[in-house]
């Protein structure tokens, strides 16, 4: 798989979960829901423009409403789920006993610190150059969920990093890339917020999102160009499968709950960012009126 | 139901591990919940309109 590849997969997985449903959005709709004269008349045009009305904010947010929930509920399912099939009937691991546990939390919190930092990276690069205010309103949402995720990576890494390598942190190339990844996203936070002006803040830090890219595939590659103590990947290897069926299922369940949970928690700030920046809109006003 | 607990005496790592998780992710799910309805409340103050 080349670079450019790889990265259109790691953008696709979580953006796919909140794009589907938009695609399927004007099918499903009655147009009895239709209130305000501007959504009528998007309402009646094609499908094919659900790009367009996704810049919008009032749009989003009804959106955003509707689905957040639905995520919510599956991420949970999804989470229950996981947890008893890692922890109560996947068997030991001949090695690592029961600390290989940790994978069920530590590869996909790992896998979607990336992912989501490719999201905002996106997203911001969208806001940036074409001045959608959408983009910076997902990529300012995207940026402390993967800064929490990127944590948890760490952390949990550490933990495991502990039983099996005898230290809780070395300076190995998959670490450090991490630990900068981290970094990037307190920078974009940082930056984000330090300005009066919204706007230039969120400009300014899209910079920083755009050139922290770098890092994504330094990440990924690191095991292979690098010495490193970190493992190679485990399940990417499709045609060679090295992990066994009973272990792979609750990995492949929590990855299903942590896309959801992302997608659940991604709308819930993107309704607090909107509600906060268009507060002198009409679609506020009335919204918050009832 | 304690060597569940015990976890192979891996315990203190992934319950750990787990806890750090879920706690950190529960926060991130509830804290825009809780803020929204922070937000709403205090923006339906600024709208209403003045009484005399």
């Amino acid at each position: 798989m080349t670079g450019a590849q790889w990265i259109g997969q790691q953008y696709l997985l979580p953006a796919r979960l909140v794009i589907i449903p938009v695609l399927y959005f004007p099918v499903t709709e009655p147009p009895t829901r239709m209130k305000s004269p501007e959504t009528r008349l998007r309402a009646g045009k094609a499908s094919w423009l659900w790009f367009h009305r996704m810049g919008s904010p009032s749009w989003f947010y009804g959106f955003a409403s509707r689905w957040a929930p639905v995520f919510a509920v599956l991420a949970l399912l999804c989470l229950v789920a996981g947890l008893y099939f890692g922890l109560v009937i996947a068997p030991p691991d001949y090695q690592m006993g029961d600390s290989y546990r940790i994978l069920f939390i530590h590869v996909p919190s790992a896998w979607m610190s990336m992912s989501t930092y490719v999201l905002m990276a996106v997203s911001a690069g969208v806001g940036l150059i074409w001045r959608i205010k959408m983009g910076h309103v997902v990529a300012r949402s995207c940026a402390p969920l993967g800064a929490a995720f990127t944590f948890c990576a760490l952390v949990t890494g550490s933990l495991w990093g502990k039983p099996t390598w005898g230290a809780y942190w070395v300076w190995d190339a998959r670490l450090t890339s991490e630990l900068i990844l981290l970094f990037l996203y307190f920078g974009y936070m940082a930056l984000a917020n330090a300005f009066d002006d919204r706007t230039k803040g969120s400009r300014a830090a899209a910079l920083v999102a755009l050139v922290g890219m770098v890092n994504i595939p330094i990440i990924h590659f690191s095991v292979e160009w690098w010495n490193t103590l970190h493992q190679g990947s485990t399940i990417t290897r499709l045609g060679r499968p090295s992990m066994d069926m009973d272990m792979l299922i609750p990995l492949l369940i929590m990855f299903a709950a942590i896309n959801f949970y992302f997608a659940a928690c991604l709308l819930n700030r993107v309704r607090c960012e909107l509600l906060a920046s268009e507060r002198q809109t009409r679609w506020v006003r009335e919204l918050v009126s009832g | 139901m304690a060597d569940f607990f015990h976890m192979g005496g891996y315990g203190f790592f992934v319950w750990t591990s787990y806890a750090v998780t879920l706690t950190l992710l529960g926060y991130h799910f509830l804290s825009p919940v809780l803020k929204r309805r922070k937000l709403i409340q205090q923006l339906s103050h600024r709208y209403k309109p003045e009484q005399p």
